[in-house]
């Protein structure tokens, strides 16, 4: 769906920000200039309004990230389930990247995240749209194993 | 053994689905809410129940209820599923495996202050979440349970999803009415409350996912049954959430009032390895924590306060006696850092300031006098922030100075850990 057709299904346009944002992201890639502007331009906004807005959520991408997008939560739960800090130095060390990067095939950017409820189930990672608990070093090989597999 | 009230449907197989829902009393109090209450009838009943709020701040329920205008204006209601406090997943359960029960509980709550838009507000990282309140709402629509004249009872409501976009302070519900206007999700200045200026300016109830959870059973149950769970002032049943140093992690649904040792150790099976418990965390990152000679204390609103903490979301965190407690304060304070919105000064930069001195003192490059350092910096954010984030960030970087004075005294004098040693 485009973002202008969720603008008008609501009372007021600018309340479908963040889904169009999401929308927007979705066909980019990521929030480029441009797909600011376009979101600007649908939703009757400034580019500078929709920047502005979408810079205060971390979910919102400004840069190109990799295929596979891994989160790592870092929260106190995951860290006393030996994951978290750990989990991030092991992935750093296994892709070659430090968190914030992108490895040079484009297939993998590595990131932290605040709580991802999982607290139970600790430690998590999420990538993309796959939530994955309870990891071990050696589980987590094999999903970067898969991942490498399934491009 | 208490049985669950909240959860007895989530260990089913499809247990999100509508058609286990309605075999399994489902809907019922909809039914009933619609054609036996009126309006006032309902926040009555819900006031006598004793309900209070399960996203932290234990509001009566009742009472905010009757805080919407009577008048005839547009008036929303929001569903609260921003859970981010670490430690928490007890929502995050409710929507994946439950959602008709909270749907359930909004569409009561909208009849009750006459609100007729609903909007669930989710965290942008639940995606598994977004997938289940939107089949959910679907299938509510499709069996007339939402939409135009809600089981023939002229009542009209519409239910649509909304995500966030990774922000904890959303979780606050001036600062989510402003993330669903499409703005930054900041807090804004109270009063005027949501009650009379919410959503677009209009008056606006918003609730958590389990808060509302509780309403089909007060309705189908009575008042009186539901105060006669728990304690006097804190009724009813409560997602308890254990993490960290137990054996099994997990969700417990037990009485308001059970003491703490009881769910660490009945229920989480206790400590691994006859380990000690150090700390515990009883409600969540932003409160206070409890030592080992607290554990007795009684899991309800006034008896936490009484014990220095607060329930807070029923998140309880236990940490066993070789946990470093500036380890555990340092990464509390990076959440809080990362995770102030930076509208108000003392909060933006005093959260920066706490964890820039803990890392230090973490890396073995404590000074000293970073210990009245970082209670000075508490002392200037407490009370002097724009929103309650303030006082949420310093309220556990305060207890774990207090209560574990000589391990940030080790770490200054000997640049290394007494636990980790």
């Amino acid at each position: 769906m485009s973002p202008g057709k969720f603008a008008q299904q609501d009372p007021v346009k600018r309340s479908m920000l963040l889904t169009a944002l999401y929308v927007a992201q979705e066909q980019y890639g990521y929030l480029s200039p441009e797909a600011i502007q376009r979101v600007a331009e649908r939703l009757g906004m400034s580019p500078l309004d929709v920047y502005q807005a979408a810079s205060f959520y971390s979910m919102y991408k400004t840069k190109p990230m990799g295929r596979y997008v891994l989160q790592v939560c870092e929260g106190l739960s995951c860290h006393l389930a030996e994951g978290g800090d750990k989990l991030v130095d092991y992935l750093q060390k296994k892709l070659g990247i430090k968190v914030g990067e992108t490895t040079r095939d484009g297939l993998f950017t590595l990131l932290t995240v605040q709580c991802l409820a999982s607290c139970g189930t600790s430690p998590a990672m999420r990538v993309n749209d796959t939530l994955y608990e309870n990891l071990t070093p050696d589980r987590v090989d094999l999903i970067l194993q898969e991942l490498r597999g399934g491009r | 053994m208490f049985e669950p009230i909240l959860l007895r449907r989530v260990t089913l197989p499809r247990s999100d689905s509508i058609d286990v829902y309605l075999a399994n009393g489902g809907y019922r109090a909809l039914e009933k809410a619609l054609h036996e209450f009126k309006p006032e009838e309902l926040i009555d009943l819900v006031r006598k129940s004793g309900l209070r709020g399960r996203g932290g701040a234990g509001f009566p329920a009742g009472l905010k209820w009757g805080f919407m205008p009577k008048e005839d204006v547009q008036k929303y209601l929001c569903v609260n599923t921003d859970e981010g406090e670490p430690g928490t997943f007890k929502d995050r359960v409710l929507v994946e495996r439950d959602p008709h029960s909270v749907i359930e509980g909004a569409i009561i709550a909208a009849y009750a202050v006459r609100a007729t838009r609903a909007f669930v507000y989710i965290r942008g990282e639940f995606f598994l979440g977004v997938k289940s309140w939107i089949k959910a709402i679907a299938d509510a629509y499709q069996r007339g349970f939402l939409g135009k004249n809600i089981l023939g009872s002229g009542f009209n409501l519409d239910l649509t999803v909304h995500r966030g976009a990774g922000a904890y302070i959303c979780g606050e519900e001036t600062a989510m009415l402003d993330s669903l206007e499409g703005k930054r999700g900041e807090p804004r200045l109270k009063p005027p409350y949501p009650a009379q200026v919410g959503y677009l300016g209009k008056p606006t109830l918003v609730h958590n996912v389990e808060t509302l959870a509780n309403v089909p059973h007060i309705v189908l149950n009575g008042a009186e049954w539901y105060a006669s769970i728990g304690t006097p002032r804190s009724t009813g049943p409560k997602i308890f959430c254990v993490s960290g140093h137990v054996f099994r992690r997990g969700v417990y649904e037990l009485p308001l009032g059970t003491p703490l040792r009881t769910i660490i150790y009945d229920y989480a099976g206790g400590v691994p390895h006859n380990k000690r418990i150090k700390a515990v965390i009883p409600g969540g990152a932003s409160t206070p924590f409890l030592t080992a000679e607290q554990l007795d204390v009684p899991m309800d609103f006034e008896s936490l306060a009484a014990a220095g903490s607060a329930l807070g979301t029923g998140a309880i965190v236990v940490l066993n006696e070789d946990t470093c407690m500036v380890d555990v304060a340092r990464r509390t304070a990076r959440f809080f850092a990362h995770e102030s919105c930076g509208k108000c000064t003392p909060c933006r930069v005093g959260s920066q300031r706490i964890l820039q001195v803990l890392e230090d003192i973490e890396a073995g490059r404590g000074r000293p006098g970073d210990v009245e350092r970082l209670h000075d910096l508490c002392e200037g954010i407490a009370g002097h922030t724009f929103c309650p984030f303030g006082d949420a960030l310093v309220a556990p970087i305060r207890s774990s100075l207090k209560l574990f004075a000589d391990e940030y005294q080790y770490h200054i004098r000997h640049g290394k850990c007494a636990v980790a040693a």
